[in-house]
């Protein structure tokens, strides 16, 4: 159990199982807590003690400071929790898409709309 | 006897209630999205449901990692919605109906599905924006709703043949509830859809199309998927399926197609609209 990430054997894809759910468990209470709008504002008057307050490790609050999706997931966040801090920072799922595939936000949604074709 | 009048599978994608609140229906990014919904309008208008059951997932409003229940059936005598954190306003809260969220629940047990019982339990964007794009308006919720959340944040996710078997057993339990009430199914989520990995943005046209295909007339084809193939095929959040297939699976009578709809893309999401009716079947005479 202690194992590590397994692979699932789906490319670029995080199933979020029993290791990140542990793993990732102070950062997705503190993205959690965003639903409140004093939470919220409280994390923008200081990230660093809002970090700290939750427990989220160095690589947990690395990946907080960096904005970086793809480190926040590898770190055991969950998407549905991220969402609520992509909130905070005024991103959309398609910005967080664009992060993470590195594209423009524009080839992204060109992307999306030829799924469609 | 409560009467079964059909299910609504509708996507739930969270930008819908930006569009909504902004008076966008009719922009074309959301048209062809929108008018996916007047039918449904037109045959609510004249099926006239008393209470809808909702199959729906929690989004990290009222559940946490902390306790994550796999299925949870609402018991309360009302829903609020609440900010989610990233915007899109609130609705007005719905009416329960505790007498059959414990009907529900009994006969749940009873057929071995050991599901969590919540007398307090607030409602997301999943439950609130497919009510809100069937009755738009704002006006006072025409149904009552007991919501059934299933767990689609953290794996061991429950399968596509449990899903659907969960749809069967609230079927059966709805068939023999004695109110003489008209009772609308709902199935919110997907179609496919991937917020999260280097394969964000992964869509499956022919996959959605053949679950919609499938959902009429053969939804035991679904239910021979794991649910890791629902992620490979759907992407991470099309396990929203589960939904519809539950849905699908609580009509126990004679199924029949009467609108479907199907646009990409709302926001990273390929959107998935269907109503189903359901005659039910004269029981054979006793032998």
């Amino acid at each position: 159990m202690d194992g590590g990430q397994r692979d699932y054997g789906i490319p670029g894809t995080t199933v979020f199982d029993g290791y990140l759910a542990r793993k990732g468990y102070a950062l997705n209470r503190m993205c959690y807590s965003f639903n409140s709008a004093d939470n919220r504002a409280e994390f923008k008057r200081d990230e660093e003690a809002y970090c700290r307050k939750y427990g989220l490790n160095d690589e947990q609050r690395a990946a907080i400071a960096s904005r970086n999706v793809l480190q926040l997931i590898t770190a055991g966040g969950n998407i549905y929790y991220l969402a609520k801090f992509a909130g905070i920072l005024g991103l959309d799922v398609q910005d967080v898409g664009a992060q993470q595939t590195g594209m423009t936000k524009e080839a992204f949604k060109a992307m999306l709309i030829a799924a469609g074709q | 006897m409560a009467n079964v009048i059909g299910a609504i599978t509708s996507s739930h994608v969270p930008a819908i209630g930006g569009a909504i609140a902004k008076h966008l229906q009719q922009e074309p990014y959301w048209k062809p999205f929108f008018d996916g919904y007047p039918p449904v309008h037109a045959w609510l208008g004249r099926a006239k449901p008393d209470v809808a059951v909702v199959f729906y997932n929690d989004h990290g409003l009222n559940f946490f990692l902390d306790k994550l229940p796999t299925f949870a059936v609402g018991a309360a005598a009302e829903y609020r919605n609440a900010d989610e954190g990233w915007g899109i306003p609130t609705v007005k809260p719905f009416r329960g109906d505790p007498a059959l969220s414990w009907h529900l629940i009994e006969s749940l047990v009873a057929d071995e599905f050991d599901i969590t019982m919540c007398q307090e339990m607030l409602v997301d964007h999943a439950l609130t924006l497919p009510m809100a794009l069937f009755w738009p308006g704002g006006a006072d919720w025409p149904v009552r709703i007991v919501p059934i959340a299933m767990n689609h944040v953290q794996h061991p996710l429950p399968s596509p043949r449990r899903a659907y078997r969960l749809g069967q057993a609230v079927g059966r339990a709805l068939d023999a509830w004695d109110e003489d009430v008209r009772v609308l199914v709902v199935g919110t989520g997907g179609l496919s859809h991937q917020l999260d990995g280097k394969r964000a943005g992964f869509i499956n046209k022919p996959f959605d199309l053949m679950c919609m295909d499938a959902l009429v007339n053969d939804p035991e084809r679904l239910t021979r998927y794991s649910t890791l193939d629902i992620v490979r095929e759907a992407g991470a959040q099309g396990t929203e399926l589960m939904a519809w297939i539950a849905a699908r699976g609580a009509l126990t009578g004679q199924v029949t197609k009467v609108h479907s709809n199907y646009h990409i893309p709302v926001s990273n999401t390929a959107t998935g609209l269907m109503v189903l009716a359901n005659e039910r079947v004269p029981q054979a005479q006793a032998a």
